[in-house]
């Protein structure tokens, strides 16, 4: 099981941290790897921290990101890197707003799909089949918007 | 018809559902579990909420009398509520099938306790299914309504946080059952239980739960996983999943159906390793019954009694290291919206400094600083009740300043059991109760409820009125106000109120913000 990709994504309630998560998890299930996709609801629409987990490989066990073992840590807001770096490896990548071309953010909103677009160079996934689950996340109207948002985060690593 | 999926555990289940041609799924909503319904609704399923668990249950209990299968989803907490028909309808059966939902929130994401709904199957003696991931909340539950279909037996089906809300990949196989026929065969002597009938009835119960335990030694609900003869783990539910990556090199036992559990099948695979221990998350529940049994196995620390299991915690426990491990980093706590319709309600409540009797639902924020206006929560409905209990019970000074506020759908729930006791058993000083209607059931994720004038799915209803409930139940003041847009007049009424000896009912009444949108686009579909 030492083949297994683990990515967290971690936020505030309202981000879009869960909608980045099933974006990313579905393209890993459309690429055929087994794939696992944790959170936890409840309270998360509150505004409180959210994160999010996905895992992939041939064979994924255990839904949780365990401790240290995370791949990639990105987080689409600055007060929670301390919440949440505990599960980032010693040599895994961080990924945070002021990494991203903000001034270029049409729209608060799709700051998750600017994030997505920096993590896609982190992952074995086709480009192409993640901008498909993309559109299939979201509604017509904001595809062109997100596309673009998507591109930008790609192009900033 | 095989179809390859990525699903979570509560999308798994309401798909089986469908597979199974269950005739009606009833439950009330809460977290874990809430999306089971609304997914079986979207699917074309029949589905509804109820105004608490012990009435989906009864209903569902209906359904399966007149031979129905039903679909019964609730959290942990709501099967308290519902315990009632539970115990009895061991007894009985039914001719249909029943299988009840139990989605347990070990570490407490979002529920004001952690217990273990295992001890229910126990001491009602019902089976008890736990599936580790959505295939096999899929597969369990197609294999649950053959038990029940078989034995006439409810099925309690054991979920947890992490199993309901982790997606991972589903072969919709599409292997049900055939649909039921309806039909209510008068059979009293199976179905009326008086102690006569009773007595017979609970004699089957004991006989049913042994040719099941028999069933277990064999069935394909637990699996075997031949690995190292030094260590063996037996496991069930989410807790498999992490002692795979933990142990890769472990014999496991892990168990699918796990009451009545396979007395030979353990004793076996325990005499087969030199190390048996068990991982079990909430309650010492595996363990506990597996050495009563004689069979001798490790359990785990109280440490790791408290919270959710992971990996890094199951490599603790396999390397027996009980120390407390660090605190994780705190987060940001929820909060109301900004925006929220309660605001206003808890900020005057604040100022007034009464001593506030809470309930369960969002407004349970209004505990946080700034309004720091909660002062007790229990359960579903304690609000109102509690209030009272602290009227009878301080000095009148601090008794008028006791106020309990409850949710619109809480109130349906059991709340309203509190409005009779307080008009027959009133206090001396009266009573204040504050309805906060913000007209949807938001805290599980803006479900409908008996007042919304919606169904489940959204579809117009008749609307049930909170204020026609506590006028006729004799309340001697009942008003209606927005306590954002009429904060002044709010403000001087609560004092009225809370300065008279009579008994009285506030409805805050303004919509949840984050409803009111969606509340528009249903306005559109019909």
């Amino acid at each position: 099981m030492s083949t297994i990709r683990n990515i967290v994504v971690a936020g505030l309630g309202g981000q879009g941290v869960l909608k980045v998560t099933d974006i990313l998890a579905e393209a890993v299930f459309r690429s055929g790897f087994d794939v696992k996709k944790s959170e936890v609801h409840g309270m998360s629409q509150r505004g409180g921290s959210v994160s999010s987990e996905v895992r992939y490989g041939e064979s994924v066990a255990s839904p949780m990101v365990p401790a240290g073992e995370a791949d990639v840590l990105a987080v689409l807001d600055s007060t929670q890197v301390d919440v949440a770096k505990a599960v980032l490896k010693a040599d895994g990548v961080l990924i945070t707003p002021e990494d991203l071309p903000l001034d270029k953010l049409q729209n608060p909103k799709a700051l998750n799909t600017m994030m997505l677009g920096a993590v896609s160079n982190y992952v074995d996934i086709p480009v192409e089949t993640l901008l498909e689950a993309l559109k299939a996340n979201l509604p017509e109207k904001l595809h062109e918007m997100n596309v673009e948002m998507f591109n930008l985060g790609r192009n900033s690593r | 018809m095989s179809e390859k999926m990525l699903v979570n555990g509560n999308e798994a289940v309401a798909l089986a559902a469908l597979d199974c041609h269950v005739d009606l799924g009833c439950g009330y909503p809460g977290t874990p579990s809430s999306e089971i319904l609304d997914e079986f609704a979207r699917l074309g399923g029949s589905a509804e909420w109820a105004p608490n668990e012990k009435c989906a249950l009864e209903v569902g209990i209906g359904v399966a009398l007149a031979n129905g299968r039903t679909l019964v989803t609730m959290k942990h907490v709501g099967l308290n509520v519902a315990a009632d028909p539970f115990f009895t309808i061991a007894y009985s059966g039914t001719p249909g099938g029943v299988v009840v939902i139990s989605a347990d929130d070990p570490g407490m994401a979002s529920s004001q306790n952690e217990q273990d709904n295992r001890r229910y199957a126990v001491s009602a003696g019902v089976p008890m299914f736990e599936p580790a991931d959505s295939q096999e909340c899929y597969d369990f539950l197609i294999e649950a309504f053959r038990l029940a279909d078989q034995f006439r037996s409810p099925v309690l089906f054991r979920m947890t946080t992490r199993v309901c809300h982790s997606k991972c990949v589903l072969n919709r196989h599409g292997a049900g059952l055939a649909p039921r026929k309806a039909e209510f065969i008068k059979d009293p002597k199976s179905n009326v239980m008086v102690p006569a009938f009773a007595k017979l009835a609970h004699r089957r119960l004991r006989k049913d739960l042994s040719a099941m335990a028999e069933l277990n030694e064999t069935a394909s609900w637990n699996k075997l996983i031949k690995g190292s003869a030094d260590l063996g783990i037996i496991t069930s539910g989410i807790s498999y999943q992490h002692v795979r990556e933990a142990a890769p090199e472990a014999s496991i036992l892990k168990l699918g159906f796990t009451w009545p559990l396979p007395e030979k099948l353990i004793a076996e695979f325990a005499s087969s390793v030199k190390r048996c221990i068990v991982i079990d998350e909430g309650d010492n529940f595996l363990a506990d019954n597996i050495n009563a049994m004689g069979i001798r196995v490790e359990g785990k620390d109280q440490e790791f009694r408290f919270g959710e299991l992971n990996v890094t915690r199951v490599r603790k426990l396999l390397a027996g290291d009980n120390t407390p491990e660090p605190p994780a980093a705190p987060g940001k706590p929820p909060q109301l919206c900004v925006g929220c319709p309660h605001r206003k309600t808890f900020e005057a409540l604040r100022d007034l400094d009464c001593i506030v009797s809470g309930d369960i639902g969002c407004y349970t924020l209004g505990v946080m600083p700034p309004f720091n206006a909660i002062h007790s929560c229990v359960c579903m409905g304690a609000s109102v009740t509690v209030g009272l209990g602290m009227r009878k019970m301080l000095p009148e000074s601090e008794a008028r300043k006791v106020v309990s506020v409850i949710g619109d759908s809480t109130f349906l729930h059991t709340g309203i059991n509190g409005i009779v006791e307080m008009v027959y058993n009133r206090p001396a000083a009266g009573h204040v109760v504050i309805i906060l209607d913000n007209s949807i059931t938001a805290m599980t994720g803006l479900q409908e409820n008996p007042a919304t004038g919606r169904k489940l799915d959204h579809t117009p209803a008749p609307a049930v009125s909170l204020e026609q409930i506590v006028k006729g139940i004799g309340v001697d003041n009942v008003d209606i106000i927005d306590t954002t847009a009429e904060n002044e007049k709010f403000k001087a009424l609560l004092q009225e109120r809370l300065s008279s000896d009579d008994i009285s009912v506030i409805i805050a009444r303004r919509p949840c913000i984050l409803a009111a949108v969606k509340a528009k686009s249903y306005e559109v579909k019909k």
